[in-house]
């Protein structure tokens, strides 16, 4: 192949291509924020559709809001303290930020369910109205999204326990788990703003 | 404790259904019967059902798809054979509850079932070895959305003998598929299923995304990658931005089904347009996901059977991409009667019509390749031919439809049913059969029969017209879909005519049968055997191995250094296996039943939730995260294969190749 200039011919065939995973994970986030998308946009389509029932202004309550938005907003810091110390491979401090992150998260979940609860028992559920099925449907799939995100983060730190190093493929994991939980951030700014901010003004 | 099931779901009433069951029991009972004889049930398994190798996927693909052909077409020909009947006094033999079931079956078997597994078939066998890869990025992925799509389709099957399947064509349009006017289980049944083959179709798109973008041996740049793949690229992207819709949409109506809420019913505020606008932003580029890859085959085969290179290669590219954006841009001309007023309307049947002219350059493309060519009429010619021809027809008669008002006068009539159907078999199943014909040999070692090829090509072709044709006819006399019944003296003649088209097709149905079973029989005689792994001289990387392929694909990966790579090695006599190594080991994934049980789980998930069996959904949703959980802590993911294994393997190759060199 002594005419062939344009391919590297460093003697070495095997793939060296780096793992797809990250990247493979990254598009699929893309796709799920298509979901949001199109959750978005039934929304905006239904929002004034109250049908004699209560609207967001009636219902929203901004400072229950604010604690909910902080503690999303801290846990993605906690996370990032979490990969710098995957980096370092100090894998008791990842298991320790992880489990703050997840403490985070819980009371986020949590909150979110008390008010959904709170809602609910005032006779403002998602079949009130169209425009109570959109909230409840947009706000609550990102609210599952989190919860998936609480059980991917138990997981990491049971198969974290008991190793002493941090392998490519943990690493991979940590990595996705990471866009995830920065993504769904980033999901909930738009509901914050678009769904209850909105609803309020 | 069985939620809505009771004995009653079992319609042992109707006889056509209890007939229906009966065979598939016996046939069925019979293949499991055999498969324990043989002892097989051990070698399916390990070798099959938990295999992540994308060649073996590919196979089962494309059985899945051709076992949904068989279900869809038997619903196709009960319809033609009940509008043949139900003729002013004579109510046909399938009461209106049953027929509506049929149709909305049909359609919804033959673009999930038989149209996107033969499509992801096709992308599995061809786009790694087109792009000089062992497999596919993710082939635990790969595995787990086959059994998706699988376990989609039993649920649609289950429908029929427990239950019901929806009677609201295979878009399931709101309001008539709320819980208000369609109150049982049918609908239930199209949700789960969609929704289950929808998350393999999605992963799949993610797959072959990264594939393509990763993977691609080196030297490969965008421009030098086949057309084939190109269009897998495009499809996938497709996916990937258009099936997200599809499931909001269908979750939305489930929950208005399940939990009463007010997306599209008529109260309460809900919009049915918003649906309609939902499920075509995905319907549209969906139709282009199906017979993108199809242009994609015969942009491989034409050349290969012209014996020249693709005309006007960057055309075909740009047009492809051209039509996967303007795909985005027209789904409004699926209801134009909506009402949106003469600019929106105006503005859809536009870009509409614009999508005609990048499909023009890729026609003109291929009529240029065979042009003072030296065209071999082998059977795939025959299906690439036929192709250009009949989807011309649709195509010009789609253009009629996206003038709006030409459109008040079309829609929802038979002649809307003329033109889909003029494009999806006329490109969608001409282009998977003529890439079946193709890439068999590759896959099998063997040749699939021609003279059967033809004459199931024949039949198809003939038939289509036939069944068709009539049609449209009557779709300009105002017959509307859906009709289970009429009374227009006018129509009758025309209806039958369409029965006998469907008759036609029943026998090019039986000939690609035979085709298959006298190429299984006569795989042995040494015209029919595939030596070389070339047997069409022809000119991307997948014809540089061996048919069919080790399971690494590639002991050596391929140095790409034009278009049309292994075309220019054999003009520049490179050997592109650079057969004799030396070898190295080959790192390779590891056969996985996760895919299989997360599969399994769902399909339980998916029959409780139709039947409200809350603890079993339960069961079938922990089985399905504990599977994945136990996927993710599995260490034991990996193997290699020790270079003397690869050298053996390849040199056993090269003996056959010299062997057939010096005969």
């Amino acid at each position: 192949m002594a005419h062939d200039t344009t391919v590297p011919t460093s003697g070495h065939d095997e793939h060296h291509h780096e793992s797809p995973v990250v990247f493979g994970f990254w598009v699929y986030l893309m796709t799920d924020c298509i979901i949001f998308g199109s959750l978005f946009a039934a929304f905006a389509v239904l929002r004034n559709q109250f049908n004699g029932g209560p609207s967001g202004h009636e219902l929203f309550e901004l400072s229950g809001l604010g604690l909910e938005t902080a503690l999303l907003l801290v846990s993605s810091i906690t996370y990032g303290f979490g990969m710098i110390a995957a980096h370092k491979n100090e894998i008791s401090k990842v298991i320790m930020w992880l489990g703050v992150t997840f403490l985070l998260g819980l009371g986020f979940v949590g909150l979110e369910v008390n008010e959904f609860a709170h809602m609910i028992h005032e006779g403002a559920g998602p079949d009130r109205s169209a425009f109570l099925s959109a909230f409840f449907t947009l706000v609550s799939t990102h609210g599952l999204h989190v919860t998936c995100g609480l059980i991917w983060i138990v997981t990491l730190i049971v198969q974290l326990m008991g190793t002493t190093e941090i392998p490519e493929r943990m690493m991979n994991k940590l990595t996705c788990l990471s866009l995830f939980w920065h993504f769904l951030d980033i999901v909930w700014i738009c509901v914050f703003t678009y769904v209850y901010l909105a609803s309020m003004i | 404790m069985l939620g809505r099931l009771s004995l009653s779901a079992i319609p042992l009433d109707v006889p056509i259904l209890v007939g229906t069951f009966l065979g598939v029991a016996i046939v069925g009972l019979a293949v499991l019967g055999l498969i324990t004889y043989y002892g097989k049930w051990g070698y399916l398994w390990k070798e099959w059902f938990t295999s992540v190798d994308h060649k073996r996927l590919a196979v089962m693909y494309i059985i899945l798809a051709l076992v949904a052909l068989f279900r869809g077409f038997a619903d196709a020909i009960m319809m033609r054979t009940q509008l043949a009947l139900a003729y002013a006094g004579n109510p046909g033999y399938l009461p209106p509850h049953h027929y509506d079931q049929i149709f909305s079956a049909h359609g919804t078997i033959m673009i999930f079932f038989l149209a996107m597994a033969f499509m992801t078939g096709l992308f599995n066998f061809v786009v790694p070895l087109q792009i000089g890869a062992r497999d596919v990025a993710f082939p635990f992925l790969n595995n787990l959305s086959f059994w998706m799509t699988a376990i989609a389709f039993i649920l649609v099957n289950v429908s029929l003998f427990i239950g019901e399947f929806s009677q609201c064509g295979w878009l399931a349009y709101p309001p008539l598929s709320e819980t208000q006017f369609s109150p049982g289980v049918g609908v239930d049944y199209y949700i789960w299923a969609i929704q289950l083959s929808g998350v393999g179709t999605l992963l799949t798109g993610v797959n072959f995304f990264v594939t393509i973008v990763k993977m691609r041996a080196p030297g490969m740049t965008w421009m030098k990658m086949p057309v084939f793949t190109w269009t897998a690229f495009c499809a996938s992207i497709l996916i990937m931005v258009s099936f997200p819709v599809l499931t909001v949409a269908v979750a939305l109506l489930g929950l208005d089904r399940y939990f009463g809420m007010h997306f599209f019913t008529n109260d309460g505020g809900g919009n049915q347009m918003m649906y309609l606008n939902l499920i075509w932003a995905w319907g549209h580029p969906e139709v282009y996901i199906l017979v993108i890859p199809a242009f994609g085959v015969f942009s491989e085969v034409v050349p290969a059977f012209s014996q020249k290179p693709l005309f006007g290669y960057g055309t075909m590219v740009y047009a492809t991409c051209a039509i996967m954006i303007l795909s985005f841009l027209v789904w409004v001309h699926h209801f134009f009667t909506m009402g949106a007023g003469p600019d929106v309307n105006a503005f859809f049947g536009i870009a509409t019509m614009v999508i005609s002219i990048p499909t023009g350059v890729k026609l003109f493309n291929w009529m240029f390749t065979m042009y003072k060519g030296r065209i071999q009429f082998h059977a795939c010619m025959y299906w690439a031919v036929g192709f250009m021809v009949t989807f011309t027809i649709g195509g010009m008669t789609g253009v009629m439809m996206a003038i709006p008002g030409a459109d008040f006068v079309l829609h929802n009539s038979l002649f809307l049913i003329a033109h889909f159907h003029n494009v999806i078999i006329g490109g969608v199943y001409f282009g998977y059969i003529c890439g079946m014909n193709f890439w068999f040999p590759k896959v099998m070692g063997f040749k699939l029969n021609e003279s059967w090829g033809i004459r199931a090509f024949w039949f198809w072709f003939v038939g289509f017209y036939f069944a068709f044709v009539p049609l449209y006819v009557v779709g300009f006399q105002g017959m509307t879909r859906r009709l289970n019944h009429y009374d227009n003296p006018a129509w009758h003649p025309w209806l039958l005519v369409a029965e006998v088209g469907a008759v036609l097709i029943l026998f090019g149905i039986v000939c690609q049968l035979t085709q298959l079973y006298v190429s299984i029989r006569d795989r042995n005689l040494p015209q029919n055997r595939d030596v070389t792994g070339d047997p069409w001289n022809a000119r991307s990387l997948e014809w540089s191995t061996s048919s069919p392929p080790p399971v690494y694909n590639f002991a050596l990966v391929p140095h790409v250094h034009e278009l049309d790579a292994f075309m220019h090695d054999k003009e520049n006599g490179i050997d592109t296996r650079r057969a004799g190594g030396p070898y190295e080991a080959i790192h390779m994934p590891k056969n996985t039943a996760a895919g299989f049980l997360v599969g399994a789980f769902s399909l339980v998930l998916g029959f409780a939730a139709v039947w409200y069996i809350w603890w079993l959904a339960a069961i079938g949703l922990i089985g399905v995260i504990g599977t994945v959980i136990a996927r993710s802590a599995n260490k034991d993911i990996d193997f290699y294969i020790p270079a003397e294994e690869v050298a053996r393997i390849e040199n056993e190759h090269s003996r056959k190749l010299m062997a057939q060199a010096a005969e």
